[in-house]
């Protein structure tokens, strides 16, 4: 099961933050601090993989930001290795050629794809296509629901998309 | 300055900016983003949550603006702040109508509380509303909350929608309640348990998205019961296969493979149903075997299915062709250069040699390697593997290697755990007493507080029994070995308390016993621990004890005792110390001193450590006085157990304790409390709480600590609780017990093996090495250098028979010299080499084009073209022919632009070429952006248009951070 995901950048600063399993704001902080300066520190030619309190942290490099899944010991690194990658593609499907700028002003955006990618900490459709239809059918909803509610901000989502 | 200006005259232009956010919104994002240091990160935050009181206390805010004040919450809350002021807004707002709002709504509170917030019961109504909806979107919405807020209490509320939601005609929605399903059955299994069949009945669901999520929950449940699901092999298997065989649809492929998670899923699950079970294993040998074959090692993927497949075959019952397709598949990974697949190749072995153990032979310059490398992580897992094949053969280096990694350590939580790998294996294998006391002596010296204390007790029930009986020379040059051990290191600064407690201990027993150190000596050096260590009760205790019985054994020695001056004045200050247990020890130490010679013998005798000393158990010395009161008039004593009208203190510990794990309403009446079946427990307790009394006092003391091991004790069933006090001596006590007890694979056998893994190694090394040799040749220095790595291996792997050994791992550094080879090698193969070095994975390239943009102001296309050249002539050498046209392609891409977003599916490339693609366009695209940061490589347009648009919104790429405009993907 997937404890937690983060995204972080080489700055260290944090864009993404999503808990499966219960942590107090503390906690989280700790953590956050941790393994921001575990895998910011980490050589280019390492594994991706990082030991740390008993569980297993895999990380991938994308341009400047960090994607890191904590995952339990018996879990397939590498698996997750390639969901991290499922999850940027399907990202970069959704914003056309994404980058961090998308992820910082759009975050909430990314948290609504990730929870049609994992849920409860496991991974809950490996079909890029379904999740970019439940996505899209998601956002026209709210479209239509723009719409009604001011003409002028619709018009800047079209433009933004 | 100028750039300050436009800045703000852009963002006076309108306050909706181009992510459809306020301009306050990007405001906070923007300074947070400019934040120099997280001081200043800090302070703007905690202006923002002001501000979001403020604006959330007003009366009647628009819908549109609470839902931005909301997300800048969840903003707030993810840079590490709390937020919880605006909870219950977030609550409200799932309740809204608008869809709009109420996913926002549902976003921040999945975000903002956990399962035991007090707000979740508000929320509980809005849910069961929302599961019925008419409106798809509105039920997954609701889901998704679902699984991360409900909690045990409130799963019943939820559970019958949830339930019906399973036949809904979309399948995400169906996708969804099987997981919001599996949650509840993961948070509270009573609750769900009647439900598990609806898990089989989806598994048959005709999306195969559906199928896919079923096979998580179904995996928990055959993790905890295997049995009950054999009759799902089938399915399993024929799933599986028409996976494979490509049978599902093409959306699930994922680089090339067919839905390779789904195939994960499955391998996991066919591990548990075939363990140790033939006839189920059988069934899937074919399915597996196809999957080997299928997979391909080239894409990550690939190798992330073939690791699956590995542990797969190691669980299940074993199957020789299947275990040489591991086999062949492991040694790929090891040969590898990237270290992902390096590590999953030590993992995969270390599974693999508990079935064929001889395999590690082959790889074990590999394993070496990886030992050695900078790696931690994957140094790490290789220690896993050594621990897993430690025999007694191996066990110095082995544990010699893991103490020198835990002294360079500083991560606790690790070295606790290797420091107990350490003990572990030194108890089971070690070839000595001598060699078991020093490794000891090691561990506690460098992780001392972080190991458990009953490894200290164990060491000194070591010392103090020795080889056994018989062997008594041998006991005492031991003892005196280990004396003056520690006192060397007794000198030295910060000790950890266990350590000393240890050495306080022997030094009391055993310090003067074979005469070569006065009694003031030892007592002097022990009065300097006492006062070193004046913070900890502990050691001081040990210590005055230990002086105690260096003066009885004086005593009863008849030798005039002369009582150091120090010691004076320690037992003084601890005959007033706020330690009871301190001051009774000094008052007895000078008691002690003031008897005569027979009296002290009899209470504090020569190394009587070990003697069993009987205790009654029934206190029968006590009847009379019993007898007595009784005849007084006095109540007789009930046992606890059987005062049935009082429920017991443990009886009621133990339900609460249950109550509070099941954590439900109850709505049954309350059982009639039961009497407690073990009586035995109470005893029991006791024997084991007082093994743990730090201090091995005089008799007193020892009539209570002794028993505990004596074998009349442990057959009354104080057993499991003592565990390794026994087992200890027994494992490799005297030698000839230490042959028997270590596994078979020793020293007779080995050689065998070793000799037959000489040839088959001769064999394999030349067939995949004829190239290197002609370069190995000129690279002697090098073999030279890792003679010594070949004796490590040796010592690690081999036997006794090293002669036989040699050829064959000569060859072994061949193969790896030849692989390395070409790093220093002639100018023709220095393009290979350099071809190879780009091939790594993407991270490099991309930290090269970060750090070093400038060094790369040659042009990079002149670059690559050299590449394209030189892979051509020697591509075979490299990674095949097939590969130099992905050079071209990579023109090709960065020409057409947009090309790059939609790649997966588009281009026809596997995930291989897929990464250099990538990783090549992104090199030239960052050695472009050296000069112009908007320059973006394969998608300049949208990159342009990016760029304004922020630029607009008066955001810039600050000078630490260029990247945010690189695309994640490249």
């Amino acid at each position: 099961m997937i404890q937690f995901v983060l995204l972080i950048s080489r700055q260290g600063k944090v864009r993404l933050t999503k808990w499966y399993s219960p942590y107090t704001q503390k906690e989280r902080n700790k953590v956050l601090r941790e393994l921001s300066g575990v895998i910011l520190a980490r050589g280019p030619k390492l594994c991706n993989f990082v030991d740390w309190r008993g569980y297993k942290v895999v990380y991938k490099r994308y341009a400047s930001l960090y994607f890191c899944m904590c995952i339990d010991q018996e879990d397939n690194e590498l698996e997750v290795l390639e969901m991290i990658h499922h999850f940027v593609e399907i990202l970069d499907r959704y914003f056309g050629s994404v980058c961090e700028l998308d992820l910082i002003f759009n975050f909430h955006k990314a948290y609504y794809i990730l929870d049609e990618i994992l849920i409860a900490g496991e991974l809950q459709e490996s079909s890029k296509k379904t999740v970019a239809r439940l996505i899209a059918a998601q956002d026209s909803l709210v479209e239509t629901a723009k719409e009604q509610a001011s003409s002028i901000s619709n018009i800047i989502a079209q433009a933004t998309k | 300055m100028e750039q300050l200006k436009t800045i703000g005259r852009e963002l006076a232009m309108g306050s909706q900016g181009g992510f459809g956010q306020s301009k306050e919104f990007l405001d906070l994002v923007k300074s947070i983003g400019e934040a120099r240091s997280k001081a200043e990160e800090e302070r703007i935050v905690l202006l923002e949550i002001e501000t979001l009181k403020r604006r959330l206390s007003e009366p009647e805010i628009p819908k549109r603006k609470m839902k931005e004040y909301i997300i800048r919450l969840v903003y707030v809350e993810m840079l590490g702040h709390d937020g919880s002021f605006a909870y219950i807004h977030a609550v409200k707002m799932t309740h809204d109508d608008n869809l709009l709002l109420k996913r926002t709504g549902y976003l921040a509170v999945s975000l903002f509380l956990s399962d035991d917030h007090d707000l979740i019961i508000l929320i509980v109504n809005t849910i069961q509303k929302d599961l019925r909806s008419d409106n798809y979107l509105v039920v997954c919405a609701a889901l998704n909350a679902v699984c991360k807020l409900i909690n045990d209490e409130t799963v019943p509320a939820v559970l019958p929608q949830v339930v019906d939601l399973l036949a809904h005609p979309k399948e995400a929605v169906r996708k969804k309640a099987i997981m919001a399903l599996h949650r509840f059955y993961q948070k509270s299994p009573s609750s769900v348990s009647h439900l598990v069949s609806n898990f089989r009945k989806r598994l048959c669901d005709n999306d195969p998205g559906v199928m896919g999520a079923t096979l998580w929950p179904l995996f928990d449940l055959i993790t905890i019961d295997v049995n009950s699901y054999k009759d799902l092999v089938v399915s399993f298997v024929s799933i599986l296969k028409q996976v494979a065989e490509r049978r599902l649809p093409k959306a699930y492929d994922y680089h090339q493979l067919p839905a390779p998670f789904i195939q994960i899923r499955l391998l996991k699950i066919l591990a548990l149903l075939g363990s140790g079970d033939k006839q189920s294993s059988e069934s899937m040998y074919m399915v597996v075997s196809d999957i080997f074959r299928k997979s391909e090692s080239t894409s990550n993927i690939g190798n992330a299915v073939l690791y699956e497949c590995i542990c797969c075959v190691s669980s299940i019952y074993p199957n020789p062709k299947l275990l040489e397709q591991a086999a062949q598949v492991i040694s790929r990974f090891l040969k590898s250069d990237s270290h992902n697949l390096k590590y999953m190749g030590i993992d995969a072995l270390g599974r693999l040699i508990k079935i064929s153990p001889e395999i590690a032979e082959q790889h074990q310059l590999a394993v070496i390697d990886c030992l050695e490398d900078p790696d931690d992580t994957l140094k790490r897992k290789t220690f896993e593997l050594l621990y897993k094949m430690t025999k007694s053969s191996n066990v110095e280096v082995i544990v010699d290697r893991m103490i020198d990694y835990m002294i360079s350590i500083n991560d606790n939580h690790y070295k606790t755990y290797i420091a107990s790998r350490c003990v572990e294996l030194a108890e089971k294998f070690a070839p000595s007493n001598q060699w078991f006391i020093q490794t000891m002596n090691k561990v506690f010296e460098h992780a001392g507080d972080l190991v458990n204390v009953k490894v200290a007790h164990n060491l000194m029930k070591l010392i103090a029994e020795g080889f056994g009986e018989d062997d008594d020379t041998a006991d005492s040059q031991l003892r005196s070995s280990a004396v003056e051990s520690y006192l060397r290191i007794i000198g030295e600064p910060k000790l950890p308390s266990v350590f000393l407690q240890v050495i306080c201990w022997v030094l009391g027993e055993y310090g003067t016993a074979d005469g070569k150190y006065s009694a003031s000596y030892i007592t002097g050096k022990l009065c300097d621990v006492a006062e070193a260590y004046s913070n900890d009760e502990s050691v001081k205790a040990y210590a005055v004890t230990a002086i105690m019985k260096i003066y009885a054994f004086e005593i009863s020695a008849q030798r005039k005792v002369e009582i150091l001056p120090e010691c004076q004045s320690l037992v003084e200050e601890l005959s007033a110390s706020h330690s009871t247990d301190l001051q009774q020890r000094a008052y007895e130490l000078q008691a002690v001193i003031s008897l005569d010679a027979p009296a002290v013998e009899s209470i504090m005798p020569l190394d009587a450590s070990c003697e069993d000393i009987e205790i009654d158990k029934n206190l029968s010395f006590l009847n009379g006085y019993v007898q007595e009161a009784l005849e007084k008039g006095a109540q007789p004593y009930i046992p606890e157990n059987e005062r049935s009208g009082v429920l017991d203190v443990s009886n009621f510990g133990n339900q609460d304790h249950h109550e509070a794990l099941t954590h439900s309403l109850k709505f049954e009446a309350y059982d009639l409390p039961k009497p407690v079946v073990s009586s035995r427990v109470p005893p029991a307790a006791v024997a084991s709480s007082t093994e743990l009394v730090p201090v091995p006092e005089p008799s007193y003391a020892r009539e209570i600590r002794q028993p505990a091991s004596s074998p009349s004790v442990s057959d009354a069933g104080s057993l499991e609780l003592k565990l390794r006090l026994d087992g200890v001596q027994k494992k490799w006590g005297r030698p000839t017990y230490s042959s028997s007890a270590s596994p078979s694979s020793n020293s007779s056998s080995s050689t065998s093996h070793n000799t037959t893994n000489g040839v088959t190694q001769v064999d394999s090394v030349g067939t995949s090495n004829s190239k290197a040799r002609d370069t190995y040749d000129s690279k002697r220095p090098q073999v030279e250098i890792s003679q010594e790595k070949q004796k490590l291996a040796s010592s690690l792997f081999g036997g006794s028979s090293k002669t036989e050994k040699r050829p064959s791992s000569t060859n072994h550094k061949a193969s790896k010299v030849g692989s390395h080879a070409s790093e220093k090698s002639q100018a023709p193969k220095a393009a290979v080499v350099h071809t190879e070095v780009n091939h790594e994975p993407v991270p490099d390239l991309l930290d090269l084009g970060d750090s070093t943009s400038s060094a790369l102001s040659v042009d990079p296309f002149k670059q690559l073209e050299g590449l394209l050249d030189q892979t051509d002539v020697a591509s075979n050498v490299n990674h095949g022919t097939a590969k130099t046209p992905d050079f071209m392609g990579l023109y090709a891409d960065t020409s057409v632009s947009g090309l790059s977003s939609s790649f997966g599916d588009l281009l026809p490339t596997n995930r291989d070429e897929f990464n250099l693609t990538s990783e090549l366009s992104s090199a030239t695209r960052t050695a472009q952006g050296g000069v112009t940061q908007i320059n973006k490589g394969p998608n300049p347009k949208d990159a342009l248009e990016k760029d304004s648009r922020v630029r607009q919104m008066g955001v810039t790429p600050t000078r630490p951070n260029p990247n945010l405009f690189r695309d994640l993907l490249g």
